[in-house]
C-alpha cells in the first residue's frame, strides 16, 4: 500500500462527502428551520439527476446549463410540495409523525412517477466536456471530475455561510429556527420564508444528484439510498446543525471510501456503525 | 354492560364465527390463502399499533422484527426439517425479546423524529445483513420451500392455525391495551413528562410495549413464512414498515381494530390493482397522502366520529 493510493481514496471520499452534504445540508435546513423532518429528500436528489438527464439529451445544452435549470426546477417543485401539501399540516397533533407519513408518501409517488416518465432502464450522463480525462498530481492518477466536485462542494459550503451569518435573509432563516412567532410579529413573512428556504434546500439535494450522475448511474430507487445515507450524516453532525452536517458527510464520505476498498461487500455496514 | 357495547360484543362475535366459516363456504384455495394473509397483516399492523396509535411511537423498523420471525422459521424449517416450525415460531418470539430489548435500550433513549429515524437506521442495518449474508440467509433470492408439517399441509388446515394464533394474540393484545399498564402507555402518548410526574418510570414503559410489539411482530411474520412458503429480504425493507404504517393509519390508529381493517383492504386493494398495474407504490403513496391530509384519523375512526353523530 503506497502513498498515492491513500491519496486517491481521500480524494474519492471527498467528493462522495460533497454529495452527502448537499443532500444532508439540504434536510438539516429544512429540519432546523422549518422544522420538518423531509423523509423524501433523496427523491429530489434522484429528480435532480433525472431532470438533467432530460434537459442534456433533448435539449442538448451543456452540463452547466443544464446543472443550473435542474436545481431551479428541483428547488420549484420542493417549494410546490411544501405549499401545497406540507403547510396543511403544521400545528396538528402528533405532527412529527403525520410529517414523516406525508413526506413517505411523497417518496413512494415521485419514485413511481420516475418509472413512469423515464422507465427502469440506467441512465447515464457524460462527464461535462473539459474534465472527463484525469490529471496527476505526483504519482496519484486522478479524474478531474472529481477535483471539479470538491471545488463546487466547497465553493457552496462558503456561500452558505455567507448568506446564513452575514446576510439579512441569513438572519431571518436562523431567526425562524429559534421564534417562529416572534419574527412573524416583527413583519417577516414567515410562512414565504419556510417555502423559500424548502426550495432552496431542495434545489441542493437536485444539484446534489445531478452532480453525481455521471460517476453513479441514475436508477429509479436512488433517493432511498440517499436519504438513508444523508439521515445518517444528519444525526451524526446533530439535527439542524449546518456544520455538523459538513463533518458528518466528511466522516461518512471517508469512511466509505477506505471500505469500499478494503471490503466491497460489507462496505455500506460500516455507515451504520459510525 | 351498556347497549352500544353489547352491540359491539355482537358484532365481533359474528366477524370471528364469519372467519371461522369462511373455508366452508363456497371459496377457492386462493381466497383461503388471501384471507389468511389479510389475518397475519392485521396481527401486524396491530403489533405496530400499540407503538404508534397507543404509545406515540413511531418505528419505522417494525420490518426488522417481522423479518426475523419469518427468518427464523424459515432457516429452522430448512435446515432441520418442517417438524421445526412450530417450536420455530415460539424460538423466534423468545429470541426477539432479547433483541428488541438490545435494540430498545438504544432507541428509547430518543424521541420524536429521532426515535423514527434510529429504527429506521436499525431495521436498515438488518436488511442489509440478510441482504449480502449469501451463504446463510440466501442473499436476494431469500428462501423457498418452507413447509409447515403435514397436519398443515392444506391451505385450509394452516388458516386454522394461524387463525387461532392470530385470534389469541389480538385477545391478548386487547387485554395489554385495556390493562393500566395500557392506560399509562396512552397518557404517555398525551404528555409523557406529566406520566412521569405521576412517578411512572417512562423508559420502562416505552421499552415494555417495544418488546411487546416486537414479539407479536415476530409471530406475524414467521405465520407469513408458512402461508407462501417463502420468504425475502425485501420483508424486511424499509418498504413493509411503510406498508405496515400505512394500514394502521388507514384502519385508525386511534381505534383497536382500526389496523386490522386497514390490514384487509391493503391486502385487498394490492391483490385487485397488482393485477392491471405495476406502480403499486404510486396508488400507495395516493392513499396515504389522501388519509393524511383529509383523514387523519382512518376509515374507523372517521366511522366512529360519524356514528357518535348519528347517535346511534
Amino acid at each position: 500500500m503506497d502513498l498515492s493510493f491513500i491519496f486517491v481514496q481521500i480524494i474519492s471520499g471527498l467528493t462522495v462527502a460533497t454529495f452527502l452534504f448537499l443532500v444532508a445540508s439540504g434536510l438539516t435546513l429544512i429540519f432546523g428551520v422549518v422544522d420538518v423532518f423531509n423523509f423524501a429528500h433523496g427523491s429530489f436528489y434522484m429528480l435532480g439527476a433525472y431532470l438533467g438527464y432530460q434537459i442534456i439529451s433533448y435539449w442538448h445544452v451543456n452540463f452547466w446549463a443544464a446543472l443550473f435549470l435542474a436545481s431551479i426546477w428541483v428547488g420549484i417543485l420542493g417549494m410546490a410540495m411544501e405549499f401545497f401539501f406540507l403547510r396543511r399540516i403544521y400545528g396538528r397533533a402528533e405532527e412529527g409523525g403525520f410529517q414523516i407519513l406525508l413526506t413517505y408518501s411523497f417518496i413512494l409517488i415521485i419514485d413511481d412517477v420516475v418509472k413512469m416518465i423515464w422507465g427502469t432502464e440506467y441512465k447515464t450522463i457524460e462527464r461535462p466536456a473539459g474534465f472527463s480525462g484525469s490529471i496527476k498530481i505526483g504519482s496519484a492518477i486522478l479524474p478531474s471530475y472529481y477535483l471539479v466536485i470538491i471545488i463546487i462542494g466547497l465553493l457552496l459550503v462558503v456561500l452558505s455561510w455567507l448568506i446564513l451569518n452575514h446576510t439579512r435573509p441569513g438572519k431571518i432563516a436562523r431567526a425562524s429556527a429559534i421564534d417562529r412567532e416572534m419574527l412573524g410579529i416583527l413583519g417577516v413573512n414567515v410562512p414565504l420564508t419556510m417555502t423559500t428556504v424548502f426550495g432552496i434546500a431542495t434545489a441542493l439535494g437536485g444539484m446534489s444528484g445531478i452532480l453525481a450522475a455521471p460517476l453513479r448511474s441514475v436508477t429509479p430507487g436512488a433517493g432511498i439510498e440517499v436519504i438513508i445515507d444523508s439521515l445518517i450524516v444528519v444525526v451524526l453532525g446533530g439535527m439542524g446543525n449546518f456544520w455538523g452536517a459538513w463533518v458528518g458527510a466528511l466522516i461518512i464520505g471517508e469512511v466509505n471510501s477506505f471500505a469500499v476498498a478494503y471490503v466491497p461487500k460489507w462496505a455500506s455496514l460500516f455507515n451504520y456503525l459510525s | 354492560m351498556s347497549l352500544k357495547r353489547l352491540n359491539n360484543r355482537i358484532f365481533l362475535a359474528g366477524i370471528v364465527v364469519l372467519l371461522f366459516l369462511l373455508p366452508f363456504m363456497k371459496v377457492s384455495e386462493y381466497v383461503v390463502i388471501l384471507m389468511n394473509e389479510i389475518i397475519v397483516w392485521g396481527l401486524f399492523a396491530l403489533a405496530f399499533n400499540l407503538l404508534f396509535g397507543v404509545s406515540g411511537m413511531l418505528s419505522f423498523g417494525q420490518a426488522l422484527f417481522y423479518g426475523f420471525g419469518a427468518y427464523v422459521t424459515g432457516l429452522m424449517v430448512i435446515h432441520f426439517g418442517a417438524f421445526w416450525f412450530i417450536p420455530s415460531i415460539l424460538i423466534g418470539m423468545t429470541a426477539v425479546i432479547a433483541i428488541s430489548i438490545l435494540l430498545g435500550l438504544i432507541t428509547i433513549r430518543l424521541s420524536g423524529v429521532y426515535f423514527t429515524m434510529l429504527t429506521l437506521a436499525f431495521a436498515q442495518l438488518g436488511w442489509e445483513i440478510v441482504f449480502k449474508w449469501y451463504s446463510f440467509t440466501g442473499g436476494d433470492d431469500g428462501i423457498q420451500g418452507i413447509y409447515p408439517p403435514d397436519f398443515l399441509g392444506t391451505p385450509k388446515a394452516y388458516y386454522y392455525f394461524s387463525l387461532i394464533l392470530v385470534l389469541l394474540s389480538v385477545w391478548i393484545i386487547r387485554k395489554f391495551v385495556n390493562s393500566p399498564y395500557g392506560l399509562t402507555l396512552r397518557c404517555l402518548r398525551q404528555n409523557p413528562i406529566r406520566v412521569s410526574f405521576l412517578g411512572r418510570k417512562v423508559k420502562n414503559y416505552q421499552l415494555g410495549v417495544y418488546v411487546v410489539s416486537a414479539i407479536f411482530s415476530s409471530l406475524a411474520g414467521s405465520l407469513m413464512a408458512g402461508i407462501n412458503g417463502s420468504i425475502h429480504p425485501g420483508m424486511l425493507n424499509w418498504t413493509t414498515s411503510g406498508e405496515v404504517i400505512l394500514m394502521s393509519v388507514l384502519g385508525g390508529i386511534g381505534q383497536f381494530f382500526g389496523p386490522f381493517l386497514g390490514g384487509g383492504v391493503i391486502v385487498l386493494i394490492e391483490d385487485i390493482i397488482g393485477a392491471y398495474t405495476e406502480y403499486w407504490s404510486f396508488i400507495i403513496g395516493i392513499i396515504m397522502l389522501l388519509i393524511v391530509l383529509l383523514f387523519p384519523k382512518g376509515v374507523l375512526g372517521e366511522f366512529s366520529k360519524l356514528r357518535r353523530r348519528l347517535k346511534i
